[in-house]
């Protein structure tokens, strides 16, 4: 109970140049076939024990969904085959057949009943799913007047009423607020000492690498990476720093560098890149952890200034610290024609857990105003973890020494 | 087999469904339910009154006041059971399109609430339409029992024919435009609103090939003349409704996973 067996398992999608053409293949399939197939995944094997805990990580696209599809039995795989065993309980989207115009309750037992159930079961179910969900009254109103957060712990509760032998969990647990994600949690986390087994779908790393023994990295529609979740997340970020990269090229070529790039051009950014102190370049970066932002430029006329500045926003685009080489009196004078300089800022990232980004630009004075080389908009994003610091919360690290007097 | 143990697991949500239904129409309105009996009243009510009392329709051969009113309602009320499985049955797969690409249950449970819902209505509009018979007097007699096989080959001719189509209307979705349409000549070149006799014979014998035309005439028969239906009249009908089931049921183990991953 609670194995599934993925082997071989292709699927592709049959696409027609136009609805015409699937007609003539109907009728006539002798003048052969007019479809061309499109594949969106490639000899997958996935084998998960009972008990074990799975996670699926991907980019968008990569067949995450696709897969738990071809898991749940919705859609059937174009070859191989899968096999699961013991009684599935999937978390593809929450809410599925409720009707806005019944209460809670009666979507509780249709919904339960969709998923199998009796009305005897669900009368038994019942006051652990009233329990669970914490709407109170709520329940007793049409679906409709529910917030969405509360449609999310009604639908949450209904589905893991039962202990399932196989949970399928695709990003649902990313609704709900911070109180019930957690209780959600915790009922997974029990499911699993019971035996239950976890498939998960996250693009949480945190999520991942706390509940799962092996994470599946899913890329293009192969597995491109199995095994432990730590080593797979690490992977899998690298994989989103190189996407990120050509991303902002591609952004660069296509709005001519009005956005993400912008200045005269006498001198250029050649290179931007976050080292750590054996000179590797790192996309993931530890709290207090000491890195280098390395920064070529180019110098295509001879210029008389060169300031070099630097920006950390975070993800929301806020500024959380920057500085130039004017502010730090090392102004450059005088460069000729092709000169290349290497500017080298050494500092510990005393930030919070997040991601970050830098923008960085080379301009004349102390204000990119006075001439505008070239301003390049998130150079270079880059992960902050916390590992090994005790936990915080905030953008910055300032780690207090703490004295308690009794 | 198997198909048939699945279903019956979830015999809860088929029944559930089909009361949910029923209650959602009437779900936010003060009489509630009392429309569903309100409203054929109110169809019965026009017929006669206007056909029976005011234009003093008459059928040929029959000389009584509420004849032809009988044999419209005998005829539309059983054509809109039939259009109504069509129709839904068309649409079934679409409709459902995000619970089919979402959870894993028996596909035939969906069939099997339109076929319940539509019964219901059916059985309500039906009874206040006995009830009428029997309080003008004109209930015909025990012939009224030979309504219900025949009531079944209809079931089973609506339901081969919508669910067949219904597959193919995911794919091309011409077909349930085009269905629409073709319902509406359908129901006229039906002998519901007027009498097959007063047709000139060669088109008499074009509504004749018409299989819905030997399932009206039937009710109408037991229901305005008290005649038993001609069996050997209707058992072609019946066979035809059995292959449609058949081949609606190949098609589908054939088509269902390319019909998902159209959805």
């Amino acid at each position: 109970m609670g194995t599934i067996h993925v082997h071989n398992v292709c699927k592709a999608y049959r696409q027609y140049p136009n609805r015409w053409a699937r007609l003539l293949e109907w009728i006539l399939p002798f003048l052969g076939v007019r479809h061309t197939v499109k594949p969106v995944l490639r000899n997958i094997n996935i084998d998960v024990k009972q008990g074990e805990a799975v996670g699926i990580i991907g980019i968008n696209g990569a067949g995450k969904s696709t897969l738990l599809k071809l898991i749940t039995g919705t859609i059937t795989p174009s070859s191989g085959s899968v096999s699961v065993t013991g009684r599935v309980a999937a978390l593809l989207e929450l809410g599925m057949g409720f009707h806005p115009d019944f209460t809670g309750r009666q979507n509780v037992y249709m919904s339960a009943q969709l998923l199998g159930y009796s009305v005897a079961d669900i009368d038994r179910l019942m006051p652990e799913i009233e329990t669970f969900a914490e709407i109170g009254s709520y329940l007793e109103q049409p679906v409709r007047v529910y917030s969405s957060g509360m449609q999310m712990r009604l639908a949450f509760s209904v589905a893991t009423a039962h202990r399932p032998d196989v949970l399928i969990i695709d990003e649902a647990l990313s609704v709900g607020d911070a109180y019930f994600q957690h209780k959600s949690f915790n009922r997974i986390r029990e499911f699993r000492s019971l035996g239950t087994t976890l498939l998960i779908v996250s693009h949480d790393k945190a999520v991942i690498q706390a509940v799962c023994d092996r994470a599946v990295l899913l890329n293009a529609g192969e597995v491109a990476m199995e095994g432990p979740p730590e080593a797979v997340m690490d992977y899998y970020n690298a994989l989103l720093a190189e996407r990120g990269e050509t991303r902002i090229e591609q952004e660069q070529t296509a709005d001519g560098g009005v956005a993400t790039q912008s200045g005269t051009g006498t001198v250029s950014i050649e290179a931007v890149k976050l080292v750590d102190l054996q000179g590797a370049s790192v996309v993931e970066v530890q709290v207090g952890q000491p890195v280098s932002l390395l920064v070529r430029a180019q110098v295509h006329t001879a210029t008389e200034q060169l300031v070099m500045g630097y920006m950390i926003k975070d993800r929301l685009g806020q500024t959380i610290y920057g500085t130039n080489t004017h502010h730090l009196n090392q102004t450059l004078y005088d460069l000729d024609q092709g000169a290349v300089i290497d500017f080298n800022a050494h500092f510990l990232v005393n930030l919070g857990e997040g991601s970050y980004s830098f923008s960085v630009a080379l301009h004349a004075s102390d204000t990119h105003i006075g001439g505008n080389y070239e301003w390049k908009d998130r150079a270079l994003v880059f992960q902050v973890i916390n590992v090994g610091k005790e936990h915080f919360v905030g953008s910055t690290w300032m780690a207090p020494t703490l004295e308690i007097k009794q | 087999m198997q198909m048939l143990r699945a279903l019956y697991s979830y015999r809860a949500f088929i029944a559930g469904s089909i009361v949910r239904e029923f209650q959602a129409k009437y779900r936010n309105s003060l009489l509630g339910a009392l429309w569903s009996i309100l409203n054929p009243i109110a169809m019965i009510a026009v017929y006669t009154v206007i056909f029976s009392q005011i234009m003093r329709a008459k059928l040929p051969g029959v000389d009584s006041t509420f004849a032809y009113s009988i044999y419209l309602c005998s005829g539309i009320l059983t054509w809109s059971l039939f259009s109504e499985l069509t129709n839904r049955c068309i649409n079934i797969f679409l409709d459902h399109a995000n619970l089919i690409k979402k959870i894993n249950f028996p596909r035939l449970c969906l069939p099997l609430i339109v076929l319940g819902s539509a019964l219901l209505n059916f059985t309500i509009i039906f009874g206040i339409f006995t009830l009428f018979l029997v309080l003008s007097g004109n209930f015909p007699g025990w012939s009224f029992i030979a309504i219900f096989p025949i009531l079944l080959i209809q079931m089973m001719f609506a339901m081969g024919l919508g669910l067949s189509l219904g597959i193919l209307n995911v794919f091309f979705r011409d077909i349930g435009q085009f269905f629409g349409i073709f319902l509406q000549f359908w129901f006229w070149l039906t002998p519901i609103v007027y009498p097959i006799t007063i047709l000139p014979e060669q088109i008499r014998q074009v509504i004749e090939l018409n299989p819905l035309t030997k399932l009206i005439t039937a009710y109408q028969n037991i229901l305005v003349h008290n005649l038993w239906p001609d069996w050997s009249t209707l058992w072609p009908v019946g066979l035809v409704a059995v292959l449609l089931c058949l081949w609606c049921l190949r098609l589908f183990r054939r088509r269902s996973g390319e019909l998902v991953d159209e959805l």
